[in-house]
Parts: structure tokens; sequence; C-alpha cells
């Protein structure tokens, strides 16, 4: 979809019934541009009996006012409350659009908000353009404090991780057991590891195939009914750590390390061309610095 | 317009029989709106050829503007007595330049972008022809004109000019030498930041003949890195480690 000036800008959410009372809109799995907006991530919505929760808001103003109209379609039940897994811009810029409801995240997360949200938003005004109109950080984003809560007959537990980022959150409803992942889990999609911690990484998806859900919402990609994407997720973070890790040691220099031949299970990985060499951008320097001590 | 006018060039030296091989050589093709001037003001509109045998490695995208990583190879080029690296679009174009001497015609190491740009090597050979290679890197930008992390958390002066080196042998083929030097790296352009860099390096064996000298300009990376390749023929087990920044601090590093 080309975007010319004039046109009117449609994110043309692609809503799909996840479980009961659940919902997640499924982005594409590329990078950000002026053709999708912004539209790479994955958000999701929960109709309980006092009303809907919101989980992510996307990239933008316009997205999250989208989100809200697409809600109102299924449900005429209030919005009582947002959830942020973590403080990366395609998941909280469509938070403005629900600037009448509490919207909770974790302490790391706020900080991250804190120190960084005016540069995402900037890169994403350059990035996406048009699609921004409007979006502002928003200042009113409260700690979650609690680990679990009954809202409207759904028993919700917050799991508080990191590693993707220092400040990562996933629900799990025990009704239905949806589990929203966030960016800890991403599926067919290169991971994005510009804030990444492996060994917190590692340790919450060691934790996640321990548990017990019966669809997983990913931050990125397709739903997934069994283990398969956080085992691909863990498959790729090792691989990618190992090799980095390894490189550095013989002495390779960082574009050399870019050059690496991608494994085949991994060649079909969404945009893993451009991501790969960012990870190396992002990683080779803590190696590095082991190396150099 | 600079295409229609690289067009008919390159038209007129496809009738000229001398220069019927050249033709591909003496445009740029990497068709930038500087090119005209980085040729006069820092290869002083010598002779100049372009040649794949010059390679220029960097990521399609300046991830991090303050840290691109470039990595120059020479292939197949006799006689490499200077390698100039610039980058035609930042606001201080000249990076540096490295004369191998007995070093391999290679050097990788990071620098700071401040938008798009043609990255390029330009080697200068004993014939004193320009050998020039390069690619466009896509940044967001920003990257001369910010403070470095070392000034946002205002440590630098504890470790300044500290030098630490890893040397891998590698079955007797190839040498590679990797040294850091802290180093601010001031641009001059971040608001209230003179510029503080890193002007000269010189390495040398054990017998005090140069290995390598190095000039480095202002768009070198904060506390930079740089990768060597050391030629077979050095047996040397000692290399020293000379340097100086633009307020006279001086560095002395035995590297074993």
């Amino acid at each position: 979809m080309l975007v010319h000036a004039g046109d009117e800008l449609d994110y043309r959410l692609e809503m799909i019934q996840v479980a009961d009372d659940t919902y997640a809109f499924i982005g594409e799995k590329e990078d950000f541009s002026r053709s999708n907006g912004g539209n790479i991530v994955n958000t999701g919505f929960i109709v309980t009996d006092t009303g809907v929760i919101v989980i992510d808001t996307g990239p933008s103003l316009l997205y999250g006012q989208q989100m809200r109209e697409a809600i109102g379609r299924v449900t005429d039940k209030p919005i009582i409350k947002v959830l942020l897994t973590h403080h990366h811009p395609d998941h909280i810029f469509g938070s403005q659009a629900f600037a009448d409801t509490p919207v909770y995240a974790l302490p790391g997360t706020l900080e991250s908000i804190r120190g960084e949200a005016q540069g995402f938003l900037d890169n994403l005004y350059r990035m996406v353009g048009p699609w921004m109109k409007g979006t502002r950080v928003m200042e009113s984003v409260r700690v979650l404090e609690i680990q679990h809560e009954n809202i409207g007959g759904h028993a919700l537990e917050y799991i508080t991780m990191s590693g993707h980022t220092a400040g990562d959150l996933m629900v799990f409803d025990e009704k239905t057991g949806v589990l929203f992942a966030g960016d800890l889990v991403f599926h067919n999609r290169a991971l994005t590891t510009p804030h990444a911690d492996p060994g917190d990484w590692m340790a919450a998806l060691d934790r996640l195939l321990n548990m017990d859900f019966r669809i997983l919402v990913p931050g990125h990609g397709e739903l997934s009914s069994s283990k398969d994407a956080v085992e691909q997720t863990r498959d790729y973070l090792l691989w990618l750590e190992s090799t980095i890790r390894d490189a550095v040691q013989r002495g390779l220099d960082m574009n050399e390390v870019m050059q690496i031949p991608l494994p085949e299970r991994f060649q079909a990985l969404a945009v893993i061309s451009s991501e790969y060499p960012r990870s190396v951008i992002h990683r080779f320097p803590v190696y590095e610095e082991e190396l150099l001590q | 317009m600079i295409r229609l006018r690289q067009l008919m060039f390159a038209v007129f030296f496809l009738f000229h029989p001398l220069t019927l091989l050249a033709v591909d050589t003496l445009v740029d093709p990497l068709d930038s709106p500087a090119w005209a001037v980085m040729h006069e003001r820092i290869l002083g509109n010598e002779p100049v050829v372009f040649d794949d045998r010059v390679t220029v490695m960097t990521p399609e995208f300046a991830e991090d503007p303050m840290n691109v990583p470039v990595s120059v190879t020479v292939n197949r080029l006799e006689g490499v007595q200077s390698i100039v690296i610039f980058a035609d679009l930042n606001p201080i174009q000249k990076v540096m330049e490295f004369k191998p001497v007995h070093l391999k015609p290679y050097i990788a190491f990071r620098f700071k972008v401040e938008q798009s740009t043609p990255v390029r090597a330009a080697v200068k050979t004993s014939d004193g022809v320009w050998h020039v290679g390069g690619r466009w890197i896509d940044a967001a930008g920003g990257g001369c004109t910010a403070p470095g992390a070392g000034r946002l958390v205002d440590n630098w002066h504890e470790t300044l000019m500290n030098v630490t080196t890893r040397i891998w042998h590698d079955s007797g083929h190839l040498q590679r030498l990797r040294l850091r030097i802290m180093h601010p790296m001031d641009t001059g352009l971040a608001p209230g930041i003179p510029e503080f860099y890193i002007e000269q390096l010189n390495l040398r064996d054990d017998s005090g003949q140069t290995m390598a000298d190095i000039q480095l300009f202002q768009p070198v990376s904060e506390n930079p890195v740089f990768t060597f390749e050391i030629s077979d023929e050095i047996k040397s087990k000692v290399i020293t480690l000379a340097g100086t920044d633009n307020n006279g601090n001086r560095l002395d590093a035995v590297i074993r």
C-alpha cells in the first residue's frame, strides 16, 4: 500500500478472536515504514463483565483511535484499564487515545519511557511520517503494583519479567488460558535487541516453556497454540549470542560478523536481513568490552 | 541534472578511444552531490579512479549514528601508500588517514555520522593515483552533534588515554591486533563542548621501525577501537604505540 498526500490514513486493523472475550490485532511482520504506518505490532484486549482491559496501544495516536473504534464494534462496555507490556515505541504511542483510562506499566518500563520515549517519537515521525500526526509522549503512566486481579469474571495474572527490555510484562488470563507475552516472544519474525539482556531473556523463556497456556499472543508474528514460538525465540536468541560472542573472540570486526551466513532454519524469519545486523551493532560492543578488559 | 551531466560525460568517454576502458572508473558510482568538492578538498584534485579493489564495508543503516562500523579492505593493489577515509556529507568529512607502512591495507573502526552519506576510502598508490571505493549509509542522524556517553556521566578524565589491546595469532597466517584508546573524541559540534580528539597514532616494532601511522579526525567514535592486520613478515614480539591529542596529552603503550 502506497500512501500519498491527501489519502485518508487507515491502518485497516485486522481483529481476530483469540478465545472467549479475547481479541488481538496482528500487525505486519515488517520494519517501520510509511506504507505500514508503524503497524508492525500485536495488540489486544479482553472484554470482562465490568469492562475492557487493553494490552498495548500501538505506534501512534491514530492507531490507538482506530483500535478504540474497533473495540467499540465488539462491545459497548467501558475501557477500564490499559496495560503496556514494555516501553518500545510500537507498543505505547497509541495510549493518548485512552487518555480517560488509567494506563499501567512496570516500574522499569516507566523509567525507560521517561528516558527514551521522546527520542523514539522523533524517530517514528521520521520513519512513518503523517501517521504520527498529533502523537505525543503520554505523561501519566502509573506503576502496576499488583500481580493478580479478578476483574469481571476473569482472573488475570500479571507476570513481571525482563530481558527484552528492563521491564517486560506478561498478562495471563486463567479463565481462557490466553497469554499475552509481549516482546519476550517473537513468532516467525527476527528479534529486536536494542535493550536486550540475553541472560534475563533466556530465563524468561525457560519459565515460559514450563507455563501452561492455551494460546500465546506474541508481540510480533502469528498466534501460537503450542510452545513453538517460545522455542523459536529461544533458539534464535541462543544462536545470536553465541555467534556474536564467538566471532568477537576470534577477532572478527563488526562488519565481518554481519556477513556471517544465517543458519537455514532462521532464513525464513521476517526482517532477519535487517534485524541481524542491528543485533550485531547492539551486542558486539558488549562482548568486545569483555575481550578488552 | 547531475545524472544528465554524468550521462554526457559517459557518452563522451565512450567514444573517446583512449579512455574506452576507463569509462566506469571516472564517474562517481555513488552519485554524490559533494564528490567534486571531496575530490578537490580531500584528494587535492589528484588523479582518481573508482576501483572495486577498495572495499568499504558498513551496515545499510546507522543503527547507532555515534558508532558506525566501517571496515576497509584493499585487495590486489600494489604500492599502497595511504588510505584516506571520509564521508562526503558529514559536517567534518575527513575521518582518518591511515598509512599502513608494514601492516596490511586493512582497518576496521567506528565513526560518527550526522546524516545519510557516502562513506569512502581513497587509496593512494605509489604512482600517485587515488583508488576510491565506497558506499552509502542511511542514517537518522545526529551522531556528530550529540555529546558522547562519557560526557554525560562525566567520568572520561579518569581513564583518558588508557589503552587495552588484544592480539590474535592465527596459525601463522593472519594476525590481528585490536586496540582501544579511552578518549572522548569530541567533535566540537556538540553545544558547549570544544573539539578534543586524538590526532596522531604511531605503531613501531621492537627495532623502532614504524609499522603504521594514523592521523585521526573528529568523527572517529568515542573510546575508539581499531582492528589492524599484521603482515606475515613482521616478527617483532613487541609493538609500541604512541599518540597525541589536540590538547597535547600523550599516550605511550607497549603491546605484547
